[in-house]
């Protein structure tokens, strides 16, 4: 029973990362309709820039987090203002092409300024175990879903409480509206964005010591996170924390209990989650079906 | 017949030749350069009928070329039993040839059969299942390690049931010479020269091919699907039959390219089929122009061209402008990505409709120029 509670902490530890990742997802998605191919690049590559300021700068690790934040908010800002807007009337096809475009660009800029190579990234939390009983919780995991949920309540509280929340929401559910009350709808998007670009930097830093960096450190991650927000409902956020945290876990347990899978072949299994959520119940667990008028 | 159609038989009778004359005129390096331009058209015109034509996003292609380039490696490393069908039995005589339709045939089922549960998903869904298909499927290949060599891979190179040319060492100067790859009775120089002209026989086949499917009823339902599912619906086209076969016949343009690709690199791992590979395919089809069917050439020589010459060009420019970051690795490995990322940008800014578009544009403009010429000094 011991190594079955093992299995489920450190579930959670991965799984927190994947919720980010997904969170991400579903805030982009809500806000412009778009499943963004280049989130997990993104994520990779603000990872890099704070491993240059921790290594490369002597920086201490929480002063270059917060930075590494700033700069993937900018990022994400940027992005959506030059490569997303430009495209919003246009077909699904073109804004998926966007984000694939998005995907080399930054996976061959990280390779290109930092080369290739597997770095190691530094932890905020030391690299130990508390004793439960039988269950060995480490502090690594721990910590990790610690911060991830801190942000999360962070940013629901800012969605929930603040009038530039309310706006985001609102230029989310109908931007014609909002547009009518004053409510500056493209700068909103281009928050969502940012917000999601920064997210997406926590799930790539507290990922990195674990799965050292590299260019394509963030790809398999990636494929987590848009099982874990097709799982939770591709626009809900609570799905999105829920599916994350269920497919660590269930990823975990699977691998550790069902011999044929091991760890070889998490992808291929997750996979099969992205298709059968997808193809018996599109909205998610948390998600609401949406009809379509014909 | 209409007119049209032999004027075009025409230009592409002279394509041919022309495509057949080309080795006489450049190096055998880059005659093995252009055959890999021929396996990438292949390729790309699979991709451009489904997600050009039919409209049904695939970012996992490279996951049907690795299905067709395993039939290929396994099936001719693997050397008993001997490879019969109905009856025949196969030497080790162009065993590499025949394994290409068959590396098609079971790429294009996995294709059609995919089709089934892709129907019940669209757009950004389906962007989703085959990007995540493009990814897990280098996993199962190096799980299955007994039957596909696991990471490790198959090595072709000394495999006798692969063409080879033959090569000869000077006693005296010790210069290596190749004596040729012997085919119905013609000889061919080189290794390359043949690897060109069996990837572009079979690209110019399979151009006709995509041709003849496109220009008829069936080419119409599969455009009808694209632009209104519902119109097509409404008007009679079966919606999962059009689909699944798109996928079919896609997939086995995918598989054939694949088993090309094992042929020409003589070896196949699961990197050979990187998730980068599905992107690249991506990007071809829409540098080409999406729904177009020659000016995939271009997209075809872009994707290949790209990868090699813009690593070297870039490795000259960087490391001028960019020491301000630190220290920079020399072989800079992420330059083509960066370029075919910028340029796929860029492209669906200024002109989402490809190379095709850019040319329909310049013919338009070169039409009316000398319409204003005819107008102002009538003959």
């Amino acid at each position: 029973m011991s190594e079955f509670f093992q299995q489920v902490v450190s579930g959670l530890g991965s799984g927190a990362i994947y919720a980010a990742l997904a969170l991400a997802l579903v805030l982009i998605h809500r806000a412009t309709g778009v499943i963004n191919f280049a989130q997990g690049e993104m994520a990779m590559f603000t990872t890099y820039i704070a491993w240059a300021l921790i290594t490369n700068h002597g920086w201490d690790y929480w002063p270059a987090f917060v930075a590494t934040l700033l700069i993937a908010f900018a990022l994400g800002v940027g992005i959506h203002t030059v490569v997303i807007r430009p495209v919003e009337q246009a077909s699904v096809l073109t804004v998926v092409i966007m984000t694939i475009g998005l995907v080399l660009t930054f996976n061959g800029l990280a390779g290109l300024i930092w080369s290739a190579e597997v770095r190691a990234f530094p932890s905020p939390f030391p690299n130990e175990t508390w004793q439960l009983g039988d269950v060995a919780i480490s502090q690594q995991d721990v910590g990790t879903f610690g911060v991830v949920l801190a942000l999360v309540a962070l940013l629901w509280a800012f969605f929930q409480f603040t009038k530039t929340g309310l706006a985001l929401r609102a230029s989310a559910v109908n931007p014609d509206a909002s547009r009518l009350v004053g409510v500056r709808v493209g700068w909103m998007l281009a928050i969502g964005w940012g917000l999601a670009a920064a997210l997406g930097a926590v799930s790539g830093m507290l990922a990195a010591p674990t799965l050292f960096l590299d260019p394509n450190m963030m790809q398999a991650t990636l494929i987590y996170a848009f099982a874990a927000a097709v799982l939770g409902g591709i626009d809900s956020p609570f799905g999105a924390v829920v599916g994350g945290l269920l497919l660590g876990v269930g990823l975990n347990l699977i691998g550790a209990y069902i011999d044929f899978v091991g760890a070889d072949l998490r992808l291929p299994v997750t996979l099969l989650i992205i298709l059968v959520v997808l193809l018996v119940r599109p909205a998610g667990l948390f998600g609401v079906a949406v009809t379509r008028r014909v | 017949v209409r007119r049209g159609e032999l004027i075009r038989a025409g230009l592409f009778a002279l394509a041919a030749a022309a495509v057949f004359l080309l080795p006489r005129f450049i190096s055998d390096f880059r005659a093995q350069q252009f055959a890999y331009v021929g396996i990438y058209l292949i390729a790309l015109l699979g991709l451009n009928l489904l997600t050009g034509i039919t409209g049904q996003i695939s970012l996992g292609h490279g996951a049907f070329m690795l299905i067709g380039g395993y039939t290929t490696a396994i099936l001719i490393s693997n050397q008993d039993p001997p490879l019969e069908l109905f009856g025949h039995q196969f030497t080790n005589d162009m065993r590499d040839i025949w394994t290409i339709p068959l590396a098609g045939l079971i790429a294009g089922v996995a294709g059609f059969l995919f089709g089934f549960p892709a129907l019940r998903l669209t757009g950004l869904y389906l962007a989703l299942a085959t990007f995540a298909i493009a990814v897990a499927a280098p996993a199962v290949v190096r799980k299955y390690a007994d039957f596909t060599g696991g990471g490790g891979g198959i090595n072709l190179f000394d495999v006798s049931g692969r063409t080879k040319a033959e090569v000869v060492t000077d006693p005296v100067t010790f210069e290596s010479r190749e004596l040729g790859v012997d085919i119905f009775g013609i000889t061919i120089p080189s290794f390359n020269e043949w690897l060109y002209y069996l990837c572009w026989t079979l690209a110019l086949v399979l151009f006709g091919v995509a041709w003849l499917l496109l220009r008829g009823r069936f080419g119409r339902s599969l455009r009808a699907v694209r632009d209104s599912e519902l119109a097509a619906a409404s008007s009679g086209v079966d919606l999962a039959r059009y689909k699944t076969l798109a996928f079919g016949i896609s997939a086995f343009y995918a598989g054939v390219a694949g088993s090309l690709l094992a042929i020409a690199t003589t070896f196949v791992n699961p990197d050979t089929f990187p998730i980068t590979l599905s992107i690249f395919l991506l990007v071809g089809v829409v540098v080409g122009g999406l729904g177009s069917l020659w000016p995939l050439v271009f997209g075809a020589i872009f994707i290949h061209f790209m990868q090699i010459e813009w690593a070297q060009r870039t490795e000259a420019i960087v490391p001028d402008f960019l020491p301000i970051i630190g220290d920079i690795d020399t072989d800079l490995p992420g330059a083509p990505a960066v370029a075919f990322g910028v340029v796929l940008i860029l492209i669906m800014l200024a002109s989402p409709g490809g190379a095709a578009a850019l040319l329909r544009r310049l013919g338009s403009l070169a039409t009316r120029g000398y319409q204003r010429v005819r107008r102002a000094w009538p003959a």
